[in-house]
């Protein structure tokens, strides 16, 4: 039987297809004004005969599409566990949302943490402040630690504001590495405040599409002292983790 | 609504024209989170139809009352004792404010960042919505939080009928006196409002009929613990809203009906929910008509509420009135002791509310607990610290949440609950 799952986020729409064999293939488009279509897409380049759909947007499949559905906190700790089965933390950073789950032995979630309404510490953050700062989101964080930081930082708690924050900052002739590395340990910052409430435990799996982000993540291993994996595709991990339950 | 009203509410001088929007709004989401639920109790009925009467036959009874020299007495917390408002033939009203109407106007005399409750009961009145508010001879506030503290100042600079009790915020032998003192003030304002004495025969039958309501309320509470949970949380909460501005002695009744069903339904095995679906608790800010935002959420996410660790729920009923008194004095004494039982969190320290929410956990046998804070609700806000580190040394589910009457993170709150559920469910098959 061909299993697949659907993890219908804000920024985008991911699909993972699990063939019989086992052999895992991955799917991702811009979930844009039209999730339906686009799913009825990423259904139509590999048909499965089970879906679970996840995220956001899980709810318009349960109408439409008569999928199980999942939270994108159950799936993506079960999408974690599959690929790095030492897990006992996740850490999400997905589009508008983050969160940290702390996971049993048995790699059921034991609790959860998820930020509040606003997007600070969210991909959508970063993403906004990249573009503030003239960078490709992929290339955004491939800075590193810079040289001279400069010792600044961002104090802004509100995304808008924060913008604003960085575009004084420009206007000041600060060299955008160090806004870059102020921003990205801001969301260090918010995204630890997090993990306080719960119980971190070894190993860590980051999740989302974030996770891609290098400073990030020698970021979060400096102020956790734990050990970080990050899966080649982190940002299917919930897709995955829906496809397998 | 059966007839038409509007001479009545043009009377008490209401906005027609927003009134009647909020109306419709009200209908509209009755009937969706309530009618539409599934296998309710037949006795349900008269709770529909005083929702349906709720601005409506229950004003006109209110106006009657009035003309026959009753007075009007509105409330907002379950500190101010009903049993002396009855003593002296008053009507003892619990004014809502569950609802998001006039934020802009109300943060013309308070600061936005104010809890929704407060908002709400200012917003209200601003607004000319609330026949309650209009009807009441006397609206009684209490110093329970900083924020309805300093809000009732405003509150009476536009109603002018506020009065306010002092309710202490610790339980030593100075605070105990000092709110005995109080609730003597009250029964002076009582009988001067109204020109009715105070006796021990007329304080012992109100407090007759308070008890019997409290009972009832008990009784309902009991009948949840049943897996088959033979009602939902909604119908419950929606109840336990009722109880604070219908006739006490008709409610009771009707409650009692209702739970005679219930205990049929318990022994044949009939519930609104498949037998082991997820029990949850909530516990924490008072739930004002019609804030049924996160029983919506959850009970639409496949659990059910069993109880509500709420001035709309438990906290407003546990403890009874002992009667057994021989003077006036005598009475309001005792019911200065009863009030000084309640758990709420602007006491310290509050452990009672600690203890009291375990043992709750056991006999309603619920899976897990979430406690509901409205934002800007600070005792609440800090006192699910304390609620989750005890819950959590017994590996219990717990879930925090702090919301208002938006529906703005409605996405959110469904993550967040469901994937509590998941928990609960994973537990539960381990
Ligand atoms: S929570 Fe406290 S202040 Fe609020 S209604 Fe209940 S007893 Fe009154
Ligand atoms: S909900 Fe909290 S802040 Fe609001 S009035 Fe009640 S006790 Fe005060």
């Amino acid at each position: 039987m061909k299993r697949a799952g659907l993890d219908i986020g804000s920024r985008f729409i991911k699909y993972a297809v699990i063939d019989k064999d086992g052999a895992v293939s991955f799917y991702k488009k811009e979930t844009g004004h039209n999730p339906m279509s686009v799913c009825e897409e990423l259904f139509d380049s590999d048909r499965a005969d089970r879906l679970t759909a996840t995220g956001y947007g899980r709810h318009l499949m349960e109408i439409s599409g008569n999928a199980n559905t999942i939270t994108e906190i159950k799936a993506v700790a079960r999408g974690a566990r599959e690929v790095f089965p030492c897990c006992r933390t996740v850490i999400d950073i997905g589009g508008q949302d983050t969160k940290v789950i702390s996971l049993k032995q048995d790699g059921g979630v034991q609790s959860f943490e998820m930020n509040d309404r606003c997007a600070a510490g969210t991909g959508r953050f970063l993403e906004i402040m990249a573009k503030a700062l003239g960078y490709d989101i992929r290339e955004f964080g491939r800075d590193g630690y810079p040289s001279d930081n400069s010792n600044i930082s961002i104090n802004s708690m509100c995304t808008v504001f924060a913008e604003s924050e960085v575009i004084g900052l420009i206007n000041k002739g600060i060299k955008r590495e160090a806004i870059s590395y102020a921003l990205h340990s801001s969301v260090t910052q918010k995204v630890t405040a997090l993990t306080k409430r719960i119980d971190v435990k070894d190993d860590i799996v980051f999740a989302g599409g974030c996770a891609l982000n290098g400073t990030l993540v020698d970021m979060f291993k400096d102020t956790l002292q734990k050990n970080i994996h990050v899966h080649e595709t982190p940002d299917m991990l919930a897709a995955l983790g829906a496809a397998l339950y | 609504m059966s007839k038409d009203y509007t001479t009545m509410w043009k009377e008490l001088g209401l906005n027609l024209q927003a009134h009647d929007g909020l109306l419709s709004v009200l209908t509209n989401a009755y009937k969706n989170i309530y009618l539409s639920q599934k296998n309710r109790p037949a006795a349900m009925d008269y709770f529909d139809f005083v929702i349906s009467e709720v601005h409506g036959l229950r004003i006109e009874e209110l106006l009657e009352a009035k003309k026959a020299n009753k007075k009007i007495i509105g409330t907002f917390c379950i500190f101010v004792p009903e049993e002396l408002i009855l003593a002296v033939n008053g009507v003892c009203i619990g004014l809502c404010s569950g609802a998001e109407v006039g934020s802009d106007s109300a943060e013309t005399h308070i600061p936005r960042n104010t809890c929704a409750l407060i908002k709400s009961f200012m917003g209200f009145k601003l607004s000319g919505l609330c026949p309650y508010v209009e009807s009441a001879d006397l609206i009684v506030g209490e110093t329970t939080c900083d924020g309805k503290k300093k809000a009732y100042e405003a509150f009476n600079e536009i109603t002018g009928k506020v009065y306010v009790m002092e309710v202490p915020h610790k339980k030593d032998d100075s605070d105990r006196f000092l709110w005995k003192e109080e609730v003597e003030k009250f029964a002076d304002k009582l009988t001067e409002l109204s020109s009715e004495k105070i006796t021990v025969e007329k304080l012992k039958e109100s407090i007759r009929i308070v008890n019997e309501k409290r009972l009832a309320l008990q009784r309902l509470s009991k009948l949840r613990a049943a897996d088959h949970a033979p009602i939902s949380g909604l119908d419950a909460l929606l109840i336990n809203q009722i109880s604070f501005f219908d006739n006490p002695v008709r409610f009771t009744a009707k409650l009692n009906e209702l739970c005679d069903e219930l205990d049929k339904r318990v022994k044949s095995g009939v519930g609104v929910a498949p037998k082991g679906s997820p029990r949850v608790m909530i516990a924490g800010s008072p739930m004002a008509i019609p804030n049924w935002k996160l029983h919506a959420v959850i009970e639409g996410s496949g659990a059910v509420v069993v109880g509500e660790e709420s001035c709309v729920g438990e906290r407003n009923y546990r403890t009874l009135l002992d009667t057994n008194f021989s003077t006036v004095e005598g009475g309001i004494e005792a019911i200065a002791e009863r009030y000084m039982t309640i758990d709420c969190a602007c006491f310290t320290p509050n452990t009672e509310r600690l203890d009291n929410l375990e043992e709750m956990m056991k006999t309603l046998n619920a899976n897990g607990i979430i406690h509901y804070a409205l934002l800007f609700c600070t005792l609440y806000m800090m006192e699910s610290y304390k609620v989750q580190s005890v819950f959590k040394e017994k590996d219990m589910p717990f879930l925090r949440i702090e919301t208002d009457y938006s529906l703005e993170d409605m996405g959110q709150l469904k993550t967040r609950v469901e994937a509590f559920l998941e928990v609960i469910r994973e537990g539960n098959s381990n």
